[in-house]
């Protein structure tokens, strides 16, 4: 239908081309009068031209049958049903849906719903058939300016400071899988790659794979997504610096029957025991655990409140010349409570957040004499942000945290932060930072002042936001 | 020893009747029990109640004032997924910021992506605007796959109610009369209403009107309204003050004098402009919900014809 429509109008079109011209150029003939030879010019000119249209509609049928095929699985538009009813006056708008053929609607009708099914194997994205199968892939910019004065960790005035290539996809009916390689300064590192098991008996979900541990919040956030543009002070001290607990294991969920209005979710999680400085794993039956425990309830339908309780636990990082190695312990507590403002009817331009987490590190370590010891130290964040409009957001975070190999130095920082967003797809933040963070002996101080900007921008598939 | 033997035994009675127990529950349960249905969209909600009756419950994530493309995917909606037997969804992108995760997340196997109980509601329905040739997002937040708030046309109501009906009769096909006489009574109710609704909006076909967003094409084309432009300078892009001006010019030009906006958008851009050109500023519900007093798909379109009417008569 739409096809014929299209090919008539075509031809009308070259028509009207072709008899738009006619007067023009008999006026123009008209001045040259009685002159034979042109005339029959003329019409040979007219029957190259009709025989140039006549292949050009040709070649014009033969790609809409092309795309009408590669579109024939997507849900047809072109089927223009009416309810039998539905009274459409001849002359009004869109009358013309009034003549379709009823058989050309019966035939189209099962076909679509026959193939409704292959077309949902992915999660948008494709616009093609060849293209359905392919998983979402989307590139994320991660681009960081930093000025002013850092005496204890520089960072460079400009870095591309990562480029996260993410890919997720259904694999089958009992998993997905989400794959995220991020290429920094340094080189590429698989950030996260795991399978997801989503038909488990016993309502069991099941990850497989290299990713972020269920510790807290702020561990399990990608850089583009924080609030921020650095992490907390605490992350860098305590938890193992920008990649956190990240590291190849299994990890195992499940809702935990809870009082009526909370939603509690358990989760326990088995790692190699390799991350960064904080864990090392020195045999292979050194592995690292990881538990969480989620409470979420709903105050209100803008209100919400999400607590969270974690433990984590691996060999300490960094003492492979001490005798036994495998005896040195970290234990890792941290507690979360994140509290949601969004109003529903304005969702998209008012909402605020306020977040803090605690976490406490019990570092087994040799002192400076050699001797086994333990140091405990604490360190904790508070972060707020406040929507102003669909483009703007402030926000602010309080740091303070503990040196893990030394409790008595303690850093202590804060900032604020403005975020603009031209789109969804493109961010751009600025940071002020403080920082009085302690250096070599107790009591010794370096005050950093920084100025920070990034500009991140987003390629391919939505990705799901963050909860 | 006598009372030795007596512990097995017993162990071995109640391991009987709890294993017996377990077999026979989910029997006893399916035969009496409502199919437990999670619509993302209200609109979805209602179209289910209507052929599902009182044979399910039926209860959606989305709520009917808020932007359906934003919706926050909090764990206490799993709890609702995790009991689920079928989950309906708008489709064509719609809900990619929000569901995939929940559905993940769910821990039910029925309702994953391609599972029978997970039904795509746009595979039924007349989908507008899909776009052809290179799709880019210099467009904005554009659809790939079309414009999905297809809902607002009362044929595809009928269509996506139908694919409701039929996906019901799957799952329980001992109520599948039930549902096909519900979905007869619902179409027999709905051509009705719509001819009363073509009736009230013949008056006004051809009438020029400006949305804030593009959810009305379906609307427009089965009421014959004609939209000329929109408060976003491309779809999810925030208005900007010189597409503000060029909207202005063209609503004077174009003598446009309604301008729809979505519940969930603010009216501060609308208001100005309609200050500008003399229009009236419409808030207009696209979904059930969206107002207290819509309560079902009959009623959304009752609603909002009565308003555009009252808009329209207005401008006069």
């Amino acid at each position: 239908m739409k096809r014929l429509v299209l090919v008539s109008s075509l031809i009308l079109c070259a028509a009207s081309g072709v008899f738009g011209q006619q007067p023009a150029e008999s006026r123009a003939s008209g001045i040259h009068q009685a002159d034979d030879v042109p005339g029959e010019q003329r019409m040979t000119a007219l029957e190259e031209r009709v025989r140039t249209l006549a292949e050009e509609v040709a070649l014009l049928r033969g790609e809409l049958k092309a795309l009408r095929d590669a579109k024939s699985s997507e849900p047809s538009s072109d089927g223009r049903v009416l309810l039998a009813s539905s009274h459409v006056e001849p002359g009004m708008v869109g009358s013309s849906s009034a003549s379709a053929p009823p058989e050309a609607l019966a035939s189209q009708l099962p076909q679509t719903q026959a193939s409704g099914g292959t077309q949902l194997q992915t999660y948008g994205g494709a616009t093609s058939n060849a293209k359905l199968l392919n998983p979402d892939i989307s590139l994320i910019g991660d681009f960081i300016g930093t000025a002013g004065r850092n005496a204890v960790s520089p960072s460079p005035s400009l870095q591309l400071h990562e480029t996260e290539v993410g890919m997720q996809a259904i694999i089958d009916p009992y998993a997905r899988a989400d794959a995220f390689i991020s290429f920094g300064e340094t080189g590429v590192n698989v950030e996260e790659g795991y399978v997801t098991f989503t038909s488990l008996p016993a309502g069991l979900l099941l990850k497989v794979g290299k990713m972020r541990a269920a510790f807290g919040k702020v561990n399990t956030i990608h850089n583009h997504a924080l609030p921020y543009i650095d992490r907390p002070l605490v992350t860098n001290n305590l938890v193992g610096g920008e990649d956190g607990i990240n590291d190849a294991g299994m990890s195992l969920s499940h809702f935990i029957p809870a009082p009526k209005g909370w939603f509690m979710e358990g989760t326990a999680q088995v790692y190699r025991g390799d991350s960064d400085d904080l864990f090392n794993s020195y045999r292979r039956q050194d592995l690292g655990v990881v538990g969480h425990l989620r409470g979420y309830r709903d105050l209100s339908e803008s209100t919400n409140l999400d607590l969270g309780i974690s433990y984590a636990r691996g060999n300490s990082a960094g003492l492979a010349a001490a005798p036994n190695p495998s005896t040195f312990f970290t234990n890792l507590y941290a507690a979360d409570a994140t509290l949601r403002w969004k109003p529903l009817r304005r969702a998209i331009y008012k909402n605020f957040l306020f977040r803090t987490e605690l976490f406490w590190s019990a570092r087994d370590q040799l002192s400076a004499l050699n001797a086994f010891q333990t140091q405990h130290a604490f360190g904790m964040y508070s972060s707020a942000e406040y929507r102003l409009n669909r483009r703007w957001t402030v926000g602010g975070r309080f740091d303070r945290s503990g040196h893990a190999a030394n409790a008595n130095l303690t850093d202590t920082g804060f900032s604020g932060i403005l975020t603009y967003w031209p789109s969804e797809f493109s961010q751009i933040r600025g940071q002020y930072r403080f920082g009085r963070l302690a250096v070599a002996n107790p009591g010794d101080f370096s005050n950093a002042n920084e100025f920070l900007f990034q500009f991140l921008f987003v390629m391919g598939a939505h990705g799901a936001h963050p909860f | 020893m006598h009372r030795c033997s007596f512990g097995p035994r017993l162990t071995a009675v109640f391991t009987a009747l709890a294993f017996s127990m377990s077999l026979l529950g989910p029997l006893i349960a399916r035969a009496d029990s409502k199919l437990k249905i999670i619509t993302a969209t209200t609109d979805l909600a209602s179209l289910a109640q209507e052929v599902g009756g009182d044979k399910i419950e039926v209860e959606s994530i989305a709520r009917g004032y808020q932007d359906p493309h934003f919706v926050d995917a909090k764990p206490s909606f799993l709890l609702k997924l995790k009991r689920a037997d079928l989950l309906i969804v708008v489709g064509l992108d719609l809900e990619i910021g929000w569901l995939p995760p929940l559905i993940t997340q769910s821990t039910n196997p029925k309702i994953q992506v391609g599972a029978p109980g997970y039904l795509d509601a746009s595979r039924f329905a007349k989908i507008l605007e899909i776009p052809t040739g290179q799709v880019t997002r210099a467009e904005g937040d554009v659809h790939p796959l079309g414009n999905p708030h297809y809902w607002l046309d009362p044929e595809n109501g009928l269509r996506i109610a139908k694919g409701i009906a039929d996906k019901l009769s799957e799952m329980r096909s001992s109520d599948a009369a039930y549902f096909a006489q519900r979905y007869a009574d619902f179409e027999h109710r709905l051509k009705q209403a719509d001819e009363r609704w073509l009736a009230e909006m013949k008056p006004y076909a051809g009438r020029k009107i400006v949305t804030y967003h593009r959810s009305w094409p379906n609307f427009a084309e089965h009421f014959h309204l004609n939209v000329v432009g929109y408060v976003e300078p491309r779809p999810g892009i925030p208005p900007s003050p010189q597409h503000t001006v060029e909207l202005i010019h063209l609503m004077k030009r174009e003598n446009v004098k309604v301008i729809v906006v979505e519940p969930y958008f603010d009216l501060k851009t609308p208001n100005a402009v309609a200050r500008e050109t003399g229009a009236q500023v419409l808030v207009l519900p696209p979904s059930v919900g969206g107002e207290k007093e819509i309560t079902d798909y009959f009623k959304l379109f009752d609603y909002d014809i009565s308003k555009l009417k009252q808009a329209f008569d207005a401008a006069h």
